[in-house]
């Protein structure tokens, strides 16, 4: 499926007929002129959707009750179509169904650009979709799943009543799953055999010339597995047809944002400047820095020196915390020189990048600290480099023995571990966070390294200043999640077009390495 | 054949087994005429055939690392008697013998039959191995371009027997006992009494009987230890395992077929699934002649399948005998000529011309070729089909 430009013309009428459906499988690209404002809005909230299926889908059993009724939440806050019968006669503040299943659509094939680039990003947004399609499938009644099936050329028959009848006692006898009544009540469908490998193995199912008969209530695996492969072959060609996209200037610093997007708080206005002496540090990065700060610390203590990914990570999370400018150029002064680098090398080579990073040089943007899908997605770890994130970068036996080395229990190690196999690497930072500090379950969903920080001061009491500094900034937060729609997205256009500009502005490599 | 895409046969692997195992894999040829040239310098014990890959076999090391890969081949079985040696009396490792083979008929019925009905494969060619088992070739494109995932997935449904040296109880059935299963169970039933009772003797000396009572329900094996003192017939053991299973299908649910699973347990065929898994494994050649017998591997016609004997299947020396033995008429044609003529056409010039119908090999390559027209006509078929999409446009 290539992506066409999009300078074609928008066709009359095909509105109505491509959205007349809820649920789709995405194989037709969208063909219309779409504003830049609209293209970033439509994607930042596919995002935030596909986020909350991955975070629901940890936390609880998929289709659950609780699993449904949140994601419902999440559609009707971010405006996806989630229900089939809604309908479009109903009166309705916000936007109408069409226009739903429209950016349902649209942000789909543009994030399908932005993840298409290498293995990890793929296995991400299939895994995420492949979840949301199961869902809102699952949603549809039994009249609408067929007519998905059909629409989309789905090579899945039901066959006829007397053809059901005449099988009737191969169908039972060929699935523990399959009563006479079951035959009955339920359509069965015709599935060429290379769509149904895993029934086929196992001979949980009737196969005749070439194809297996599974009932309406299994159809669901096939389905998604279709999608699945589907979702697969689009993205490797779509990587194919990158170049074309990336030739577009006002495409590409988006599309990269976009892979390596936050979607929350940015930490980029210091709240608590001058809160945190520098005497504090050593303590607070046992207590309340995220692992992969806590380890850029420590390892600038011994070494004396960090390259340039660390000082950016480590030196921006500082900032986010509440060092000024002159604290942050006396703390890395101070550790330079007991190394390898003299007073004069360090203002001459250092001082610049440590002044740019608080906006005082060049295009005197202030840059943000990194959240936690930057820190995992971009610039992976090399020899010689302590930065990234510890539970995707480090080696679990590495990784095992640094959390024994800071004391965590045996068993919070091995649920740590797990979570890091099955790539939940914020979850495992969270499992990190509530092991350190005694606590059950966590409130929040950790994003950010600097909302780590924050968190941990709540619960360690912190001192009474920043406490209070923190419960504005907390409150701030709640009260932007709550807010209407329009004022939100504004909001995350402009958190989008301040990230697109310090993402253009990183373009320019400044910093080399000593 | 235009049918043919472009570059199959050039794309095709063969591996060649030479004097000392020596073993060559990718090897690949342009016309037929240079695998003849090829196999005469050669002179390879084993011919294997592989996939059809991306690019010539014998230029893959010349090819970008990553995209050299086995694009098709088709699915094959490969059952060999050894692995029924733990069922057996007759003969064990490499001998076979006319009992014994019953197997091998029991096997192809079986699977040919799941192959064509459960799966629509449609050109199946079942193969003499020349020694010791069977292999089969399923050609249809689809089977061609199945994925290792659904080759295997494919071999897992027709394996029934599981287990190895430790393992007792190789087959175990539970509710519901699917079709498969069933059609699989009625052919063994139809060979069962001569092939087992008979001609294996399974239920004659205590050794065996006691192998067989293995596989039962303790409850049950003691009541027919009992019951065997008394009877001796083999035959009439066997009825009486029988009725005490229909018995504890009227009352049991957990291990009430056992009736069933001795007998798929003695015949059932057992397939080697890494065999049909891979997509670039490579199998012997049939007609190609086995170091070891000498015997040719031919293809079998299963419409002659009971009365299939490896034992009369032609030897490479049989065959080499034929061609030897002179023309009808051939005679005659030598004196017209003159001498000195026919002296210098080589020996070897006029063998070259000899036709092999008038060997052994006669029925086997008539039969082969009816499966290659078979094929075909269904390509045919299909590009009659194709076209026909193609004018509606």
């Amino acid at each position: 499926m290539q992506f066409v430009s999009r300078q074609k013309k928008l066709l009359p009428n095909s509105q109505t007929e491509l959205y007349g459906q809820c649920l789709q499988f995405y194989g037709q690209p969208p063909l219309e002129n779409i504003a830049l404002s609209e293209f970033e809005t439509f994607a930042v909230e596919r995002l935030k959707l596909l986020k909350t299926v991955e975070n629901l889908g940890v936390s609880y059993v998929k289709l659950s009750e609780q699993y449904k009724k949140k994601l419902d939440q999440e559609f009707k806050n971010l405006n996806f179509p989630y229900r089939a019968d809604a309908d479009d006669r109903k009166s309705q503040s916000g936007p109408s169904e069409i226009e739903k299943r429209r950016k349902d659509h649209i942000s789909h094939f543009i994030l399908r650009l932005a993840y298409c680039q290498t293995e990890d990003l793929r296995r991400w947004f299939i895994q995420q979709e492949v979840d949301l399609f199961r869902y809102r499938f699952s949603s549809l009644s039994s009249k609408q799943k067929l007519e998905f099936l059909h629409k989309n050329n789905l090579q899945y028959d039901a066959i006829s009543v007397e053809e059901k009848k005449a099988l009737q006692d191969k169908l039972v006898n060929s699935s523990y799953a399959v009563s006479g009544i079951t035959v009955e009540d339920q359509d069965f469908y015709k599935v060429p055999f290379q769509d149904a490998l895993d029934l086929v193995r196992t001979r949980k199912v009737y196969l005749k010339a070439g194809y297996v008969y599974i009932p309406h209530q299994d159809i669901v695996t096939i389905v998604l597995n279709d999608f699945r492969t589907r979702l697969s072959k689009a993205l490797a060609l779509t990587a194919r047809s990158l170049p074309a996209v990336h030739s577009d200037e006002r495409l590409q610093p988006l599309l990269n944002h976009l892979s390596h997007a936050y979607v929350g708080q940015d930490y980029s206005i210091q709240k608590n400047v001058g809160k945190i002496s520098l005497e504090q540090i050593d303590s607070l990065s046992g207590k309340s820095f995220p692992l992969c700060m806590r380890q850029l610390h420590q390892a600038l203590r011994e070494n004396h020196h960090l390259r340039h990914g660390g000082r950016m990570q480590y030196g921006l999370f500082l900032k986010g915390i509440g060092l000024s400018l002159e604290q942050a150029l006396q703390f890395w002064r101070s550790e330079f020189i007991r190394g390898k680098v003299d007073a004069d090398k360090f203002d001459k080579a250092y001082a610049y990048s440590i002044r740019h990073m608080f906006g005082k040089e060049g295009k005197r943007t202030d840059y943000t600290p990194y959240s936690c899908m930057k820190v995992i997605l971009s610039n992976p770890p090399s020899q010689g480099d302590h930065h990234g994130c510890p539970f995707r970068h480090s080696d679990p036996e590495l990784l095992k023995q640094k959390l024994q080395f800071y004391k965590v229990s045996p068993s919070g190690i091995s649920q740590i571990l797990e979570l890091v196999k099955g790539m939940h690497y914020q979850l495992a930072c969270q499992k990190y966070f509530e092991l350190t500090h005694n606590i059950e379950d966590i409130t929040f969903s950790l994003n950010h390294p600097n909302q780590y920080f924050v968190e941990s001061q709540k619960v360690l009491g912190g001192g009474k200043d920043i406490k209070r500094e923190m419960d504005t900034t907390q409150r701030l937060q709640e009260k932007s999640d709550k807010g209407s729609t329009a004022a939100r997205e504004a909001a995350a256009a402009a958190n989008v077009s301040q990230h697109l500009a310090e993402m253009t502005e990183e373009l320019d490599s400044f910093f080399q390495d000593a | 054949m235009e049918h043919v895409q472009k570059n199959y046969f050039q794309n095709r692997e063969f591996s060649f087994t030479l004097k000392d195992d020596i073993y060559v894999r990718y090897q690949s040829f342009t016309t037929q005429n240079e695998l003849e040239k090829e196999m005469q310098k050669m002179n390879p014990y084993k011919i294997d055939i592989g996939a059809i890959y991306s690019h010539r076999p014998n230029q893959h090391n010349t090819v970008k690392s990553g995209t050299f890969q086995a694009l098709e081949k088709e699915l094959v079985f490969d059952i060999d008697m050894t692995d029924y040696d733990d069922v057996r009396s007759c003969c064990s490792a490499a001998d076979i013998c006319c009992k014994c083979w019953t197997l091998m008929t029991i096997a192809i019925r079986i699977l040919d039959r799941a192959l064509r009905e459960d799966f629509g494969f449609q050109h199946l060619l079942w193969v003499y191995s020349g020694r010791r088992g069977v292999h089969c070739w399923v050609c249809d494109e689809a089977a061609r371009k199945l994925s290792v995932a659904a080759r295997s997935a494919v071999a897992e449904y027709l394996s029934l027997v599981k287990g190895g040296e430790e393992t007792v109880k190789k087959v175990v059935l539970t509710d519901p006992i699917h079709p498969f299963i069933r059609e699989s169970l009625a052919v063994v039933e139809r060979y069962f009494p001569k092939y087992a009772l008979q001609e294996q003797d399974i239920l004659s000396h205590r050794e065996s009987v006691d192998k067989v009572l293995s596989l039962v329900p303790e409850d049950v094996r003691k009541e027919l230890q009992q019951d065997f003192q008394n009877e001796k017939k083999p035959e009439t053991r066997w009825k009486l395992l029988r009725d005490q299973a229909t018995k504890k299908q009227a009352t049991a649910k957990k291990g009430q077929y056992f009736e069933k699973e001795v007998m798929l347990q003695y015949c059932y065929p057992r397939l080697d699934v890494n065999v049909s898994k891979g997509v670039n494994h490579l199998l012997k050649s049939p007609f190609s002649v086995h170091p070891k017998t000498g015997r040719i591997s031919v293809p079998i016609n299963l419409k002659e399948l009971d009365v299939f004997d490896p034992f009369a299947v032609p030897t490479i020396s049989l065959i080499c005998e034929e061609l030897d033995r002179p023309r009808a008429g051939e005679d005659e044609e030598k004196s017209e000529e003159s001498k000195d003529k026919e002296n210098e056409k080589d020996a070897a010039e006029r063998r070259k011309i000899r036709d092999y119908k008038r060997t052994s090999l006669a029925k086997y390559v008539k039969y082969f070729d009816q499966f290659l027209d078979a094929m075909a006509r269904s390509w045919k078929g299909e590009l009659l089909r194709k076209s026909d999409l193609q004018k509606e446009f």
